[in-house]
């Protein structure tokens, strides 16, 4: 199963410099740990010790946050997208 | 990724408190900002383009040498400097001759009217519904962060915006000659597009709301190498808010308030104003005084105001539905850090409905002469909550933020304000009219032929 994953510019030295990484997983948990065995070092960055997403850190699942899903069980299937973004100021 | 300037830089890893300047050395402007540090793990970096921690993601903030500014500044010399923003250049981050388009010192208005309808005693608008140049606060940050950009070797600036942002981005650019390419949601006011297209920068109207928008320009910030005032350059930008800390004190005769209400759409400018406060008493400007800090938010996006109520320390996005347009962030980078001000200062956070801002603009107007866009509608319709409630002192100084100009949003007030009375040009026709309007309701008169 195939899921893109857009990658932010303070990530990406664990992505050879890449913003987009296709990893697998059929939840945003599980594609934390398939990102984390190609990108080795993300995880951490990513998430707090008890693996919870740090709270500046958007993920969305093609377009939709992932906190109007079910957070980091939000179920994926092949072709989604996942963008991984951070936090912005206001408008 | 073209022409991306290299915005990243290694941390310093073991957040360390007591080694405050690790930028030294690769301080070589002229400002006394020294470098920027993550407000969640304290990591620190050089004073670039980045806006977040690679470490924990937490927002990044500018750090100062404030021995330094208080070496250097004092009342007077504030007094003399430019009729701007700019005459606390000391406290910004910038290094070089500031983009000065007249922004900043906004009259702070004594609003006695409104102040005894509401049964307050001392009361003051800070009324940045006249900055200049487009009529908001943004001009404010967008000096700040357009400066900034122009000495980080930025031609093209940027912005995610809900439309003041996208005025002031654009005409600041057209003012300073930088390339510029601004971001809104697709279903904004007319006036707030049309008061961006005229600087003739390119404008993309993103078919979604402002947090979806947000998302985007985050991915175009990633791959371009422009300069986005509230992503990239955010640390710079959002400094310019303090501004309104600094004016309001030097207005009231160089004394902070008892009580401030201001309007809370990312909780930026909400931390900014009393990080202003905080920075004058740091060096020495005012006496140190409690300042309760209280905020607005429409109920059709209330993120912060529900973490307030329910003592949550962590923000739960909402999907906007308001007429408060400017302050519809469903998901506020700064809430976590608006919620813990209003705790911690003693004040409170209170929402109004779509209902209540119209009300809350109305009254403004009728009291204070000053015709405020929906989020001092909202900002006014809180502080009456406030009082009625009990939740301000009368006898407080109360300084309330109005950060936007009714002009650009008429949509929301034009079925609640009435018609002229049309008369013909004799003066029986005006007598005519005239008795009908004493004796008539305003919104009664569209329905009425004289």
């Amino acid at each position: 199963m195939a899921i893109k994953v857009l990658i932010p510019t303070p990530l990406q030295k664990f992505t050879e410099d890449r913003a987009e990484i296709e990893c697998s997983g059929d939840t945003i948990d599980a594609m934390i740990d398939s990102l984390e065995v190609s990108c080795p070092g993300i995880k951490a960055r990513i998430c707090d010790d008890e693996g919870k997403l740090r709270r500046f850190l958007n993920v969305y699942v093609n377009s939709e946050d992932i906190r109007f899903l079910d957070g980091q069980a939000t179920s994926l299937a092949d072709g989604d997208e996942v963008s991984i973004v951070p936090a912005v100021a206001g408008g | 990724m073209t022409g991306v300037l290299d915005t990243r830089r290694t941390a310093t890893e073991s957040p360390d408190h007591q080694h405050a300047h690790p930028a030294d050395g690769h301080h070589s402007h002229s400002g006394h900002f020294t470098h920027l540090k993550c407000k969640e793990c304290g990591a620190e970096y050089e004073a670039t383009a980045m806006h977040v921690c690679e470490l924990c993601f937490g927002p990044l903030e500018v750090k100062y040498d404030y021995e330094a500014i208080a070496r250097n500044v004092s009342r007077e010399k504030i007094a003399a400097g430019p009729n701007s923003i700019w005459r606390y250049k000391d406290f910004l981050p910038v290094g070089s001759d500031p983009i000065d388009v007249g922004t900043g010192m906004t009259p702070l208005l004594k609003a006695n009217r409104l102040a005894r309808r509401l049964g307050l005693k001392s009361l003051y608008i800070k009324n940045d519904a006249v900055n200049m140049p487009t009529l908001s606060f943004k001009d404010r940050v967008v000096s700040v962060a357009l400066t900034r950009a122009r000495e980080l070797g930025f031609t093209t600036v940027s912005c995610a915006s809900t439309g003041n942002l996208a005025n002031s981005t654009a005409a600041i650019a057209a003012h300073a000659g930088l390339e510029c390419c601004v971001f809104i949601p697709a279903d904004l006011e007319s006036g707030k597009v049309l008061g961006t297209l005229i600087y003739n920068p390119t404008v993309m109207a993103v078919r979604g709301n402002y947090d979806q928008v947000n998302r985007l320009c985050s991915e175009v910030a990633n791959s371009y190498g422009w300069g986005f005032v509230n992503i990239n350059l955010r640390p710079y930008y959002s400094e310019g808010s303090k501004t309104l800390g600094f004016e309001v004190a030097e207005q009231l005769g160089w004394q902070l308030p008892d009580h401030i209400v201001a309007p809370l759409a990312s909780g930026s400018l909400f931390t900014k104003i009393h990080k202003g406060f905080q920075e004058l008493i740091a060096t020495g400007l005012v006496e140190s005084k409690p300042v309760k800090c209280s905020g607005a938010q429409a109920e059709g996006c209330n993120p912060i105001a529900t973490a307030f109520k329910e003592e949550r320390d962590f923000i739960a996005p909402v999907k906007p539905n308001t007429i408060a347009k400017s302050i519809a962030i469903g998901n506020p980078a700064d809430g976590i850090y608006a919620v813990e001000q209003a705790r911690k200062t003693g004040g409170h956070i209170e929402t109004a409905t779509d209902e209540e801002i119209v009300e809350g603009i109305k009254l403004l107007a009728e009291t204070e002469g000053i015709f405020t866009e929906t989020a001092g509608g909202t900002t006014i319709a809180v502080l009456k909550k406030l009082v009625e409630a009990g939740k301000i002192n009368p006898d407080e100084t109360t300084v309330v933020y109005i950060t936007g100009n009714g002009l650009k949003t008429q949509e929301a007030v034009q079925s609640h304000a009435g018609q002229p009375l049309e008369i013909d040009p004799k003066l029986d026709s005006f007598e005519r009219a005239w008795d009908r309007a004493r004796t008539l309701d305003r919104l009664e008169w569209q329905q009425v032929l004289v």
